[in-house]
């Protein structure tokens, strides 16, 4: 499964675990209106570590925290090849 | 209240109640504890009036060790078998021993500086003892970090909770998993040599197999552990050779789940769990089979009495240790004599529950998590044997919560392990909060515990 899809399928898993309504995944959804609370994207963080095997925000010195989804998404295609 | 008898010596206490048969079993050797109160261990030096540092590698050896030096040195600091010899200087230094009294190789101590040795072996010989002095003992805490802290007691202070045998018992066999030389194992070896019985020692090295099957033969009634020594015990194939009729857990939170198992598994045993540790002595057992412990025990006017501050539990009584040994001084209690034991307990309809050590928190955005707590839900699982929760850092909320668990049954990584993992989360999210569900559930084979006895904690 390519990284856009794992983090799509986590997302949505933490979603319907955490009972939250999240809206259309798509690259331009700004991270803070996407419905998941900051505990989510803990979860996300944590269970991305676990799938990919990284963690972007322990290795990526000085990249800016990710705002849209899209950042989100080019954030772990990039930790991947770091 | 009943006076506190007269404290006797250990070897006192072993002459006056000797009975004909009793006997102290180690894992290599044993010894009739009718020759421990005549004899010594030592093979030469004097230990009269002198402070001695016991570093043996054998419980056995230290057992008859401790019963000669009792009233005859004015102080023992007793060293677990797994101390590094850094902190074994350090603690000869700091407690101003004169000399260390062992079993082990001349080159084992090599190359540190130590007080001049005593020997000491397994065959007892004669000993003429002088008039008994009263003498200081010092235990160590067990600390996974550092060197750990020296606590001073008294003979008097350690025998406070031991009744004096009922005639007309069956004498019970006692065992523990612990080890002699730390406080739950010491308490245990002072209840066998005050209450005219025997005992059964135990090896850090021996498999639990084994362990139970020398149990076994020795007919043990009594045992003591952690709740993690049981669960060793429980996910042994062996566990049924071995048929108690007392069942002591201390030292770790004793859930519900780990009682109901042990009185599942021996239906003939009276279960109860013991509050204690090295800085605040025995403080209470629950005999009732429930986790926690009935609140009405709270109270300033009975000794032991307890009294929660901010969520913890603080102990005055006169079995806990009198004060800390070395430099600089720490303070063990406050002004009123309470120790603060540093165990965090909530109390529902009233019964308090351990909650977990207030320096064990995980903070999850600001928010608390104790690691036990989370561990005594995902324990009552039907799937799951034990766990360890822990913290992740994490760059959102700083840490999260993750678990690692041991299942009755191991599960092949794939469909039908994630099914598993998913089941105990939607277990966990029925009792908990969101941020103190496990983000993430690892399955392992079996968890580290500690030579105390303890599961390993990050942070100790």
């Amino acid at each position: 499964m390519s990284i856009r899809l794992t983090i799509y399928s986590q997302i949505e898993q933490i979603a319907a675990e955490q009972k939250v309504k999240i809206q259309p995944l798509r690259d331009d959804l700004l991270l803070s209106e996407s419905g998941l609370d900051s505990l989510c994207f803990a979860i996300l963080v944590a269970r991305l570590e676990d799938k990919l095997g990284y963690d972007p925000f322990a290795t990526a010195a000085d990249a800016g925290f990710p705002v849209t989804l899209g950042d989100f998404v080019r954030f772990y295609e990039n930790g991947a090849t770091a | 209240m009943a006076q506190q008898p007269e404290p006797q010596t250990l070897r006192q206490a072993l002459a006056s109640a000797a009975g004909a048969k009793r006997m102290l079993w180690g894992a290599r050797g044993a010894v009739a504890l009718a020759d421990l109160a005549e004899g010594s261990a030592f093979r030469d030096g004097d230990v009269s009036g002198r402070s001695i540092v016991l570093a043996t590698h054998a419980q056995l050896a230290a057992a008859q060790a401790l019963v000669v030096l009792d009233g005859m040195a004015q102080r023992i600091i007793v060293c677990p078998p797994d101390l590094p010899f850094a902190h074994l200087a350090a603690i000869a230094a700091e407690a101003g021993a004169d000399a260390i009294v062992t079993d082990r190789d001349e080159t084992d101590f090599a190359g540190h500086d130590l007080p001049p040795r005593i020997a000491c072996d397994l065959v007892p010989r004669s000993h003429e003892a002088a008039a008994p002095i009263t003498t200081e003992w010092v235990l160590l805490t067990s600390g996974t970090t550092g060197v750990p802290k020296m606590v001073v007691h008294s003979l008097a202070a350690l025998t406070g909770a031991i009744k004096p045998p009922q005639s007309g018992d069956a004498a019970p066999v006692w065992a523990t998993f612990y080890d002699i030389r730390r406080y739950g194992g010491l308490q245990i070896l002072l209840r066998a040599l005050f209450g005219n019985r025997s005992m059964v020692l135990s090896d850090a090295g021996e498999p639990v197999a084994d362990h139970l099957h020398r149990l076994a033969s020795h007919g043990v009634t009594h045992i003591s552990g952690t709740p993690s020594h049981w669960r060793r015990v429980l996910m042994s194939s062996e566990c049924n050779v071995i048929s108690p009729r007392y069942v002591r857990l201390s030292g770790e939170i004793a859930d519900q789940t780990i009682l109901d198992a042990l009185k599942r598994q021996y239906p003939a045993a009276a279960v109860g769990h013991a509050y204690a540790s090295t800085e605040a002595g025995v403080g209470f057992e629950v005999n009732d089979g429930l986790e926690g412990f009935p609140a009405d025990i709270l109270g300033e006017t009975r000794d032991p009495s307890f009294k929660v501050v901010d969520d913890t539990l603080r102990i005055r009584s006169r079995r806990t240790a009198s004060c800390y040994l070395g430099s600089p001084p720490q303070t063990l209690m406050d002004e009123d004599g309470f120790i603060d034991s540093g165990d965090v307990v909530a109390e529902r309809e009233g019964r308090y529950y351990f909650v977990g050590r207030r320096g064990g928190i995980i903070n999850v955005g600001g928010l608390k998590v104790h690691p036990e707590e989370v561990e005594q839900i995902i324990n009552r699982h039907e799937a799951v044997k034990m766990s360890l929760v822990g913290a992740r850092r994490n760059p959102i909320t700083g840490a999260i919560v993750v678990a690692d668990v041991v299942l009755h049954k191991p599960v092949e990584p794939g469909p039908d392990s994630d099914a598993l993992k998913q089941d105990i989360l939607t277990f966990c999210r029925a009792e908990l909060p969101a941020h103190k569900v496990p983000a993430a559930v690892k399955f392992v084979a079996a968890l580290e515990m500690t030579p105390a006895g303890k599961l390993v904690r990050q942070n100790g």
